[in-house]
Formats: structure tokens, C-alpha cells, sequence
């Protein structure tokens, strides 16, 4: 089959490799019909991301017809149409029954290396570097799907492919940053970030009931792009022409947002520590912009308020402005999406018409043209917002 | 302490004082030189290959034991007061010859379900990687075979020291085994988490010190070893399968030319 590896920094390639195989009797198979690269992949293009493989088969957005199970998968049948959640949970351990699922204990099969960073290691993520598991990702013709009772999710309507795709990865991954807000009437909650998961989380904190939604960018197409798709009680700030503190005052009556998303992010990742250095190193490259996100959602916020932080964080932060929480007694909510609570329900608005994810999508390219999608939407921020690959 | 015991002992006392004077991260650096230069100076062959492999050994012995007999001549230590007497990086006894590995794991299953696998002994290889298999003998007994470093394999007999229904599995190896060993493993309920599951084990290594830092140096190391096979043994109770990646498709693999693909 057809596979899009990764072989170094900017070095990504079709390559014909050996189709998946059942490896564990509750693996699926699944033939891809439909793949997004996400702005976190872009962290792997750009060699930020240590123990990445050359090989390596990358992709954690897809959906796709099943063409095999395993013995022991019950709730699966060949032919069903599925999207598949970016993390990969057993349901079976304390976390994935209390629903943290990106916290399985048992996806990983190499937890070490993230033990020795963070103390503990979560769920395997799809197509996303040895620490996160190592397993060959979703751009590519099939892939292997483990615990495929647990984490697929079904699509019975006619609902076309690009629809439900990023219930995948970015769509839970906005509406969890907004639920996180704990939402009450009245409610100003400012969002960082106007990526494909900033979007979603101005169409999720309007579903859970904000009473106004501040986007925070300089990019001005992505932000036109917001005010486009949403209602009159949305506001921009494009940060290189205002100053975010006071004109999130000015729409506040001086109260600050009740709560801030950060969904921007750092992509300093390490693993062991002999790489502690390197991703020191990879801080220093990103110092001046990207935290400045976090410690400006933090300054920004109301007293008592919530900082919710889907953007991915991955070692120290330098200059963090704790002593402003501490002082103003903030709550912090974070982590992986636990995606397979929200998929259904987040499905069900799609189906009911309550929002059309596609909004997001700027290109659509053949899985062969994954290579020049990968380089454009590295280079050019402002037009490459989303790009949707057919691998057949 | 060292160095005051190095002014009042014997020439011999001073060679084999083992005890760590290195710090830890300065021993890994010096045991990962040491292995580089005595790979080079085995290639390499002649006078300077000679001298970069007894050089390279000596970087190797400080940096496995963490002791430098330099830095005791000379009254130095940095290894500093947390490190410990004769512990290596892992924290467990490097030339003792005997084992002491302790790790825990929280499994959600009752206790009476691990218990029962876990006594059903021919069950073991199916989460420790390192068995090969187990055998019933009469009454209490078992025949234990081992893969051990190296390719080479060890066997012994067994008998059960205890046995309490849903609490613990005590086991030790009879007189005139190749690997005695001794250990216990204890199921305790939790409220709420699943069973703590515990395993203490003590075992003098094949080939007694020098086996047992083979071992260290080529990565089996048995502290590590029960930690993962513990892991093991919970995916395999809550999940019913080890996770694995093993076998499946990488571009490092490419096919030879593009043909079509199987389920096209």
C-alpha cells in the first residue's frame, strides 16, 4: 500500500510498504477513505518531536471502512464505516472507565520513555513518535486500528466523509477546552489561537452556552474566517494591532473573561534525559511567541476564573507567571482529549446540523501530494489552514 | 571516608573497594566512553588499540561500579551523600551476586482472578518474557526454564513456599539450581483501584558478579525485567492481550516496486 513516512526534518515521502496486518485479536483494519494533517504533525515535519523513526508511517486524523477484525472484536463488522479517535485506549484500566481515556494505562507499548519524563506514561497516540507508542498512523491506503470495540466510532448516516473527519482529533479537542470552562450564563471566555482547534472551541463555547467568545490571532484571514462562521456575539483581537489586555477589558465592563483558552501551545517535547538539552534548545527557538499565549491567557484572566489549555505543552516552561494565578486563585484544566466521551455526542450535532466541521478545510489533495501539502502548509499559515488527503 | 579508609587499610583493601565514589550522571558518561573505547581498541588492534582497551575497561568498571580508584587515591568523591554504598544506578547490589528486586503494579481485577492465574504456574511465560516455560511436578514442585543473556538458557526446580488463596504465592528454588532464587508475590484489595500487586524476589545471578554486570551492560537488567513483565501481566488481565506494534508496516521496509495491494 501506499503510506506517507517520515524520514527526517522536512523530509517526508510516499512510499509503497507492506499492508497492515491483525496483530492483536481486537485489532481492526481498516481501508482509509478520508485524512487530515494537523497542525501537530507539522512539530514532527519540523524534527521537534525526539524518538521518530525514519519510516515512520505518520497520521492520527482519519476515518475509513473496516476490511478486517480480529477474532476477539465484537462490535465491529467489514464494511462499517467508522471515524477513529487520535488516542488509542483499552477500556478496560481505571482510566478509561472513569473516561480519562487518554490516560490508558495499556496502550503503550514502550512506556518507558515517557515514565522517565513525566513520571507516568498515557494512552499511544496514532503516527506520533516512539514515546506516544510507535504505532504506524492513518495517511496511508490501511491502517491497523487496536482496541477497535473501544475507540472507533460508527457512522450509520450518509453524512460524507469530510463532515465527520475531525471528530478524529480537533473538533473533541476544541469542545473538551470549552467544557473544561465549566460555561455559566453570562460568560466571556477568550480563546488564543484561531488554528482548526481554536475554531472548534469558539463553536463549542457557543454550544455550551457563552454568552460572548473572544478570538485572539494575528492572522487575519483565520480570524475573518471565525467572524464568518459564527454570530454577532464573537469578537476578534488581532494581537499585532491591539492590545489584548485592554480591549478584552473594554468587552468585559473591566471584569476580565470569565475564563481563557490557550489553544496555541508549545511544542517542546523531550523524552529521556540526555534530551532534555535538545528540547532546552527547541524552548529557546520558540520563547518568543508561544508562551507568551499561556502567560498572556493567564495575566488576562478574571479572578477565580479558568485557564484551559488544549494547545500541547511538552517539557519546562521559562518565565511561567504562577505567582498571577496563585494571586488571583485560577484554575488550570489540561491534557490529551479524553476523545471518546465526546465523539458521539459531537457526531449528533453534526448529524442535527448544529455545526459543519468542513469550514475548516482549505485544501483537498491526494494522499500522492501529501509531501507538497506538508511543505505549503509549513510555510504558508495563512492559506494552508486544513488540508483533507484521499488515499484512493 | 573513602580515602581516610584508603590512608589506614592494606594495597589489597584499596584494589577491591568498590564502593561508589562517582556521581551518577559522571558514571553513565564514563561506563558509555568506556564501552566506546574498548570497542574501538578491540577493532583497532596494535599499541594504541591495546591502550584504548584498557583505558576503555577501566572507564567501563567506574562507570558500572561508580567507583574510580583514581578518585580514591586522590581523596575525590562524586558521588555524593544520596548514592549510597554499593548501589548502582538502579539502586541494587552490584557486587553482592545477589538480587533484591521489589516493584508493585495496581491491576483492575479482583484479587481472587490474578490470584488464580498467576497460580496456575504454566500461565508465567504468557507475560514474563523471559521464561520460557514452567512445568508442573509432583505436589509442590515445578520445573523452571529461563532464557538467560548472552543466548544461553537456565533451569531450575521450584517449590512453593506458601500459599494463601487470594493473598500471596511464596516460591524458591531447590538446593543445586543453576539460578537460586526466592520470591513472593501478595495480592491486596484496594478500595476502589483494582489489587495491588506485589513481587519481591532475591536471586544470585548465572555466573555469579560477572554474569550479573553482563547483564546490566547488555540491558537485561532483572529489576527492569519484573517491572515489565508486571506490565505485561496487567495488560493481559484487563485487556485480555500484550499490546504490540511489532510487524507492522514502515517506510523502512519499503516494497521493492509499487504493485497493487492486496485488498485493492
Amino acid at each position: 500500500m501506499n503510506a506517507l513516512c517520515w524520514y527526517g526534518k522536512h523530509d517526508v515521502r510516499v512510499e509503497n510498504v507492506k499492508d497492515p496486518e491483525i496483530l492483536n485479536p481486537r485489532d481492526a483494519i481498516l481501508r482509509v477513505t478520508a485524512t487530515a494533517i494537523c497542525g501537530s504533525d507539522l512539530h514532527l515535519y519540523n524534527g521537534y518531536i525526539p524518538t521518530m523513526e525514519k519510516g515512520d508511517i505518520l497520521g492520527h486524523e482519519f476515518m475509513g471502512e473496516v476490511v478486517e477484525v480480529g477474532a476477539d472484536v465484537k462490535m465491529l463488522k467489514i464494511g462499517d464505516r467508522v471515524v477513529v479517535p487520535f488516542t488509542i485506549s483499552c477500556g478496560n484500566c481505571f482510566y478509561c472507565k472513569k473516561e480519562l481515556w487518554s490516560l490508558c494505562d495499556n496502550s503503550n507499548p514502550n512506556p518507558g520513555m515517557l515514565e522517565t519524563l513525566t513520571g507516568y506514561s498515557g494512552s499511544s497516540l496514532f503516527g506520533y513518535s516512539h514515546m506516544y507508542g510507535g504505532f504506524a498512523g492513518g495517511q496511508a491506503e490501511y491502517v491497523r486500528v487496536p482496541f477497535a470495540d473501544v475507540g472507533p466510532l460508527k457512522i450509520e448516516s450518509d453524512l460524507p466523509d469530510e463532515k465527520v473527519l475531525f471528530l478524529s482529533d480537533i473538533f473533541p479537542t476544541g469542545f473538551m477546552a470549552a467544557e473544561a470552562c465549566d460555561i455559566q450564563d453570562g460568560d466571556t471566555v477568550a480563546i488564543w489561537g484561531a488554528g482548526p482547534v481554536g475554531q472548534f472551541a469558539v463553536k463549542s463555547a457557543f454550544m455550551l452556552g457563552a454568552e460572548q467568545v473572544v478570538l485572539i490571532d494575528h492572522y487575519v484571514d483565520r480570524l475573518e474566517l471565525a467572524r464568518q462562521n459564527n454570530n454577532g456575539n464573537l469578537y476578534t483581537i488581532n494581537f499585532d494591532e491591539e492590545e489584548v489586555y485592554d480591549r478584552l477589558l473594554e468587552l468585559t465592563g473591566g471584569r476580565g473573561p470569565d475564563s481563557c483558552i490557550d489553544a496555541v501551545g508549545l511544542e517542546a517535547h523531550g523524552t529521556t534525559p540526555d534530551a532534555l538539552l535538545d528540547y532546552a534548545k527547541a524552548y529557546t527557538y520558540l520563547a518568543t511567541d508561544r508562551p507568551h499565549a499561556l502567560r498572556q491567557a493567564i495575566y488576562c484572566c478574571r479572578k477565580g476564573g479558568t485557564v484551559s489549555v488544549p494547545g500541547v505543552y511538552g517539557g519546562f516552561l521559562d518565565k511561567f507567571n504562577f505567582g498571577a494565578a496563585f494571586a488571583k486563585g485560577l484554575k488550570f484544566k489540561m491534557g490529551q482529549t479524553h476523545m471518546h466521551k465526546y465523539m458521539p455526542r459531537l457526531l449528533n450535532a453534526v448529524e442535527e446540523g448544529q455545526v459543519d466541521p468542513t469550514f475548516v478545510i482549505s485544501h483537498r489533495l491526494k494522499l500522492s501530494e501529501a509531501p507538497l501539502a506538508y511543505d505549503r502548509f509549513n510555510t504558508e499559515k495563512e492559506t494552508w489552514r486544513k488540508v483533507v488527503l484521499t488515499p484512493h | 571516608m573513602h580515602n581516610t579508609r584508603q590512608n589506614e587499610g592494606s594495597i589489597t583493601e584499596f584494589l577491591t573497594d568498590f564502593s561508589p565514589n562517582v556521581g551518577g550522571a559522571e558514571r553513565a558518561v564514563s561506563a558509555a566512553a568506556g564501552g566506546a573505547l574498548v570497542a574501538f581498541g578491540l577493532k583497532q588492534g596494535g599499541a594504541m588499540g591495546t591502550l584504548a582497551t584498557v583505558l576503555g575497561g577501566g572507564l567501563l568498571f567506574r562507570g558500572a561500579t561508580g567507583h574510580c580508584h583514581a578518585y580514591d587515591a586522590m581523596g575525590v568523591n562524586t558521588a555524593g551523600q544520596g548514592e549510597g554504598s554499593k548501589r548502582s544506578l538502579y539502586g541494587r547490589s552490584l557486587f553482592s551476586g545477589r538480587i533484591h528486586v521489589a516493584k508493585a503494579v495496581t491491576i483492575n481485577k479482583s484479587p481472587a482472578e490474578l490470584y488464580q492465574f498467576w497460580r496456575n504456574f504454566e500461565n508465567l511465560p504468557l507475560f514474563m518474557k523471559h521464561l520460557e516455560s514452567v512445568t508442573r511436578l509432583d505436589g509442590n514442585r515445578s520445573h523452571w526454564k529461563a532464557k538467560a543473556p548472552l543466548g544461553t538458557s537456565v533451569e531450575w526446580d521450584a517449590e512453593m513456599t506458601s500459599d494463601v488463596a487470594n493473598e500471596r504465592i511464596g516460591w524458591q528454588s531447590v538446593d543445586g539450581s543453576d539460578i537460586a532464587n526466592s520470591g513472593v508475590v501478595e495480592f491486596r484489595p484496594t478500595v476502589n483501584r483494582g489489587t495491588e500487586v506485589k513481587v519481591t524476589m532475591i536471586y544470585e545471578a548465572p555466573g555469579g558478579k560477572l554474569g550479573e554486570w553482563v547483564a546490566w551492560l547488555f540491558g537485561e537488567e532483572p529489576s527492569f525485567q519484573v517491572k515489565e513483565d508486571l506490565r505485561r501481566f496487567k495488560q493481559l488481565m484487563e485487556t485480555g492481550i500484550i499490546i504490540t506494534t511489532d510487524g507492522q508496516p514502515s517506510g523502512a521496509e519499503p516494497m521493492p516496486a509499487k504493485t497493487m495491494t492486496a485488498r485493492a
